[in-house]
């Protein structure tokens, strides 16, 4: 019961990350029908901005989270207006091979500025490890959880509510349609660019304190919360969020009671199951663009 | 000139390169560079078949690859198995494996079939990585015998590299009488509209399991010709970032063009190779060749030259 | 005329590619130096290791020419990075002794590189020093190839023997799952039931993994007296922050891969007690004067913490023995390669970084066991104990 409890623990941490870089890449998604190969890279800007501003500069926590999410949504912004915009007649897949380039330009950037070694960073807050049944929480997976709801949530509030979300919602229903209603579809695309990417930096920022930061972090992470992305299908809010969770105790639980060295193994299975049963993810409902 | 005698024409020009260039090149490490861009066009010919013409993405394709040569491997290695005996059942065995995974696979459409080949490469990698009794696990697989024909050593730089160009001509052959058969007309239609193709009768799911068949037992074949030469492997070389330099060779290349594949290969080879002199910036510069190249040529390289060729002789002539 | 277009471009593709392929750069040779080539993981996964090495070895073969290099000849460094791929260690390789005729090659770092370059040296008949671990490199011995980076058998063998004085029976062991920590496991399961040591769980993680409490609810599951993690940086910082959160209470054995001072900076508080075996690099200034390593270990640590503004690690050691080692190796071989490998097997009791090196025909890493001494983390840094 102990390990049960502390292997769910585990799961939930991963899961909530998973979760919020998955969000990302749906809502990019949903807008441009692109999935960006460098969010993993944004992640972990995210989480090197923080190592600088609040474990170097000692900025205070909110300013130093509020400007690396800033930063790296900017870096997302540039990315958009240089490397995507200016692509013309582009297919799906060039946009794609364009993001896998970026990731390596952004991977051999960080490497330039912050170096090869790890860094690490203390966690939110000071308190020790919270006993529930005899397993282990640690506060920061709690930041973690309460983050990645507060997150979701006010996306959710964000389409339902806002006239700028319904009208990000109106492009990524019909691009054209939404153009003739006068909607700037264009504005919409490079707000949910700066918008995804700023959501993979809080992902970074997040997961900071629990793990080890470096410039190589952002592959596997990236690659997880696409897993979870489509786990859930892609596109879709709650999808993002259940794909995420369920990724990530899938992954603990495979620790636990099959093999750690087939954990992967494991999620990647339950991913392909999932797909040939219901082939556009748990929550999708349209198909997925085809190349 | 008749179409078929200009490709004559174009097939001779071809051989007579990689035979003058077989003769001219005196350093072997020049062979070997060339000898893996042969490899690496190999790949990408197989999977631009997939791509190109079917319109299907795999972004797990380094998994075939990796069958191929952990196959040949373990049965010439560890079984003592004459290595063209094992040719076959390394070719046979991803080709297997493929339409075991393709069946349910190729059903999905778009980025959903890119996640679902992902995670099968993904599971693959695991799978060589793992299985250390077998496979020799995360530190490699030693001592792969060298080809030979009789008393011919065929691990040699320049009889090397003849052999490798020599299979990537005949694939290259292969793969243009598919793509001007009917099925390849049937996998253009596949590619532009599935339904339409459907409609008018095209069998499509038949035809995609087919590619992606035929495009997985290209990879093992590569896979073999690697493991031959190096003669040892390691689950490194067919991870996610393999299959993702595949389908980044095909797409700089330019789908849908067998040249392209080849221009592709031969760019993501060399390039490391060249940007050794910026020792840490390597990456940073890598990465804007790569993006700068898509934006500039979005159709690919072929294409690209192609059309700045073209323009330069309007010039000319105007 | 549109029937010419299409001679043209189909021409003119092929000449393209082929001219796209033949570019290649050539360089000169000045045959009055020696040329050393090193094959190092500069960037990429096991960077920690290369770049080290690199400046190493840059900084050593400096030191020789500034004293009037060998035999009246200057030395030359040609370093290649493999980023830790397979592939690109053999492209380097094949370089390195085909276009830039180099008479003897430092590297790879790693065992895999390592393993895939060696029939290429062993062909052309170039002697090569890894910096890799692995045992299968000097295991059986390829007369062509030597090691300098210490074995997993002697860091092995250093936990046990502790384990045995603390009398500590039943362990649980977490590697990483990759080349390094795959060799540490076996050598682990081999070596355990000498010293009358049971593991009674064995789990694995991945190098960049987020969270390893899993894996340790496991370990800790099955009771054990102490963990033994086996893994390089970052994961097993990681290790070390979920031990402390699962106040698991037990002795946490580190590996040699963990053995610089980024380490101590990554777990924090929560590496105080870590015991870990390692090169005696790390701990110079405690030793004994009378230990003859230590004026060799005083001298590299301060010269490359002079040179590169860095704390120094036990890595750098392996690429720097093997250029001292071939330096004294090449004194009178003219340059001759096969000489060069006769010398270097013939080496005896040279003292080095990573321990006293003394090379036979059947002994090509030439290390014995107190090669190894074990560390404690104390107050934030490194304690010898015995």
């Amino acid at each position: 019961m102990e390990a049960f409890v502390q292997y769910l623990f585990s799961g939930l941490t991963n899961g909530a990350i998973y979760a919020v870089i998955a969000i990302g890449f749906s809502m990019l998604y949903s807008a441009t029908e692109l999935i960006n190969f460098a969010h993993g890279e944004f992640v972990m800007l995210g989480a090197l901005g923080l190592v600088t501003l609040w474990g170097g500069l000692h900025l205070p926590l909110p300013a130093a989270f509020a400007l690396t999410v800033a930063g790296a949504a900017l870096v997302g912004f540039l990315f958009e207006r240089t490397a995507i915009r200016t692509v013309k007649k582009p297919h799906p897949i060039v946009l794609v091979i364009i993001t896998v380039g970026a990731s390596i330009f952004l991977r051999g950037g960080a490497m330039m500025i912050w170096g090869k070694d790890a860094h690490s960073v203390p966690p939110f807050s000071g308190h020790p490890p919270i006993d529930v049944a005899g397993a282990k929480l640690l506060p920061q997976s709690i930041w973690i959880l309460v983050i990645a709801v507060v997150l979701a949530v006010g996306l959710f509030y964000f389409y339902r509510r806002t006239l700028t979300g319904k009208a990000m919602q109106a492009t990524a229903i019909n691009k054209w349609g939404a153009w003739l209603s006068g909607i700037p579809s264009e504005r919409m695309v490079l707000l949910a660019f700066v918008m995804s990417t700023g959501l993979g930096a809080t992902a970074g920022v997040i997961i900071a304190p629990i793990t080890m930061c470096s410039y190589d972090m952002g592959t596997m992470l990236g690659l997880k919360g696409f897993c979870a992305a489509m786990l859930g299908g892609i596109g879709s809010l709650w999808g993002a969020l259940a794909g995420g969770f369920t990724l990530g105790i899938v992954e603990a639980l495979a620790v636990g009671y099959v093999s750690s060295a087939a954990k992967d193994a494991v999620a990647f299975i339950l991913l392909l199951l999932i797909l040939y049963i219901k082939p556009s993810g748990l929550f999708g409902t349209a198909d997925a663009s085809r190349f | 000139m008749t179409p078929s005698l200009k490709k004559g024409v174009a097939y001779a020009l071809a051989c007579s390169a990689i035979a003058g260039i077989g003769l001219a090149a005196t350093n072997p490490y020049h062979l070997q560079v060339m000898t893996f861009i042969g490899i690496n066009s190999l790949l990408a010919l197989g999977l631009n078949l997939l791509m190109g013409y079917a319109g299907q993405i795999s972004l797990g394709h380094a998994a075939f690859y990796g069958i191929g040569a952990y196959t040949t491997a373990i049965l010439t290695a560890t079984y003592g198995l004459s290595p063209w005996l094992s040719l076959p059942m390394a070719v046979a065995a991803a080709a297997l494996v493929a339409f075991l995974v393709g069946m349910p696979t190729l059903k999905l459409s778009g980025y959903y079939l890119g996640m679902g080949t992902l995670g099968f490469g993904m599971i693959a990698f695991i799978v060589f990585r793992e299985w250390d009794g077998v496979t020799g696990g995360a530190s490699g697989f030693v001592g792969i015998p060298p080809l030979a024909v009789g008393p011919l050593n065929l691990s040699s730089g320049r009889n090397y590299f003849y052999l490798v160009w020599g299979v990537l001509l005949v694939a290259i052959l292969v793969c243009r009488r598919i793509i001007d058969s009917r099925t390849g007309r049937a996998l253009r239609a596949i590619h532009d509209s599935e339904n339409a193709a459907r409609a008018v009768g095209v069998g499509t799911m038949h035809l995609k399991l087919q590619v992606f068949v035929f495009s997985a037992a290209v990879a093992a074949l590569a896979g073999f010709l690697y493991a031959h030469y190096v003669s040892f492997i390691s689950p490194g070389t067919f991870d996610f970032l393999m299959s993702v330099r595949m389908v980044t060779m095909v797409v700089i290349g330019g789908m849908a063009s067998i040249w392209g594949a080849i221009l592709g290969a031969s760019l993501l080879t060399l390039l490391p190779e060249w940007l050794h002199a910026f020792s840490d910036l390597e990456m940073v510069v890598y990465g804007l060749i790569m993006m700068g190249v898509m934006i500039v040529m979005p159709q690919g390289l072929t294409r690209g030259i192609l059309d700045l060729y073209e323009r330069a002789r309007e010039r000319h002539e105007r | 005329m549109k029937e010419r277009t299409a001679i043209h471009s189909h021409g003119v593709r092929t000449v393209l590619v082929l001219a796209v392929i033949m570019i290649f750069t050539g360089s000169a040779l000045a045959e009055e130096v020696y040329k050393i080539g090193g094959i190092f993981s500069v960037t990429g996964r096991a960077s920690f290791l290369g770049d080290p090495e690199k400046k190493s070895m840059e900084m050593m073969i400096e030191s020789i020419n500034a004293a009037g290099g060998i035999d009246g000849r200057q030395l030359e460094a040609v370093i290649y990075d493999t980023e830790g791929d397979p592939t690109k260690a053999v492209m380097a390789i094949s370089k390195l002794i085909n276009k830039d005729n180099v008479l003897a090659i430092v590297g790879p770092s790693t065992t895999p590189t390592t393993l895939a370059v060696m029939p290429f040296a062993e062909k052309a008949g170039t002697p090569l020093i890894s910096c890799a671990a692995g045992n299968k490199i000097t295991m059986p011995v390829n007369p062509w190839i030597f090691k300098t980076a210490q074995s997993d058998i002697l860091a092995v063998r250093a936990i046990f023997e502790h384990m045995k004085t603390r009398g500590i029976q039943k362990i649980g062991i977490l590697t990483v799952a990759n080349a390094f920590g795959e060799s540490g496991r076996e050598q682990l399961e081999a070596q355990a039931g000498d010293f009358g040591i049971t593991i009674v769980q064995a789990d694995k993680f991945g190098g960049n993994d987020t969270d390893m409490t899993a894996q340790l609810t496991k370990i800790k599951g099955a009771g054990p007296d102490a963990v033994i993690c086996w893994g390089t940086n970052p994961g097993p910082a990681v290790v070390s922050k979920n031990a402390q959160q699962l106040e698991l209470g037990i002795p946490i054995y580190q590996s040699h891969g963990v053995a610089s001072p980024k380490f101590i900076e990554l777990a924090g508080e929560s590496a105080e007690g870590t015991l870990l075996p390692t090169g005696k690099i790390l701990v110079y200034g405690l030793l004994p004067d009378a230990d003859p390593q230590k004026a060799v270990l005083t001298a590299y640590a301060e010269n490359y913490t002079k040179a590169f503004n860095q704390p120094v690690s036990g890595f750098g050691g392996y690429a720097y023995d093997a250029v001292n080692i071939l330096a004294k190796a090449l004194k009178g071989t003219g340059g001759d390669k096969g000489k060069l490998r006769d010398n270097i097997e013939a080496i005896k009791d040279h003292v080095g970084v990573s321990g006293v090196f003394t090379f036979t025909p059947d002994e090509h890493n030439g290390l014995a066991a107190d090669a190894f001494v074990m560390v404690q983390i104390q107050n934030g840094t490194w304690e010898l104990v015995k």
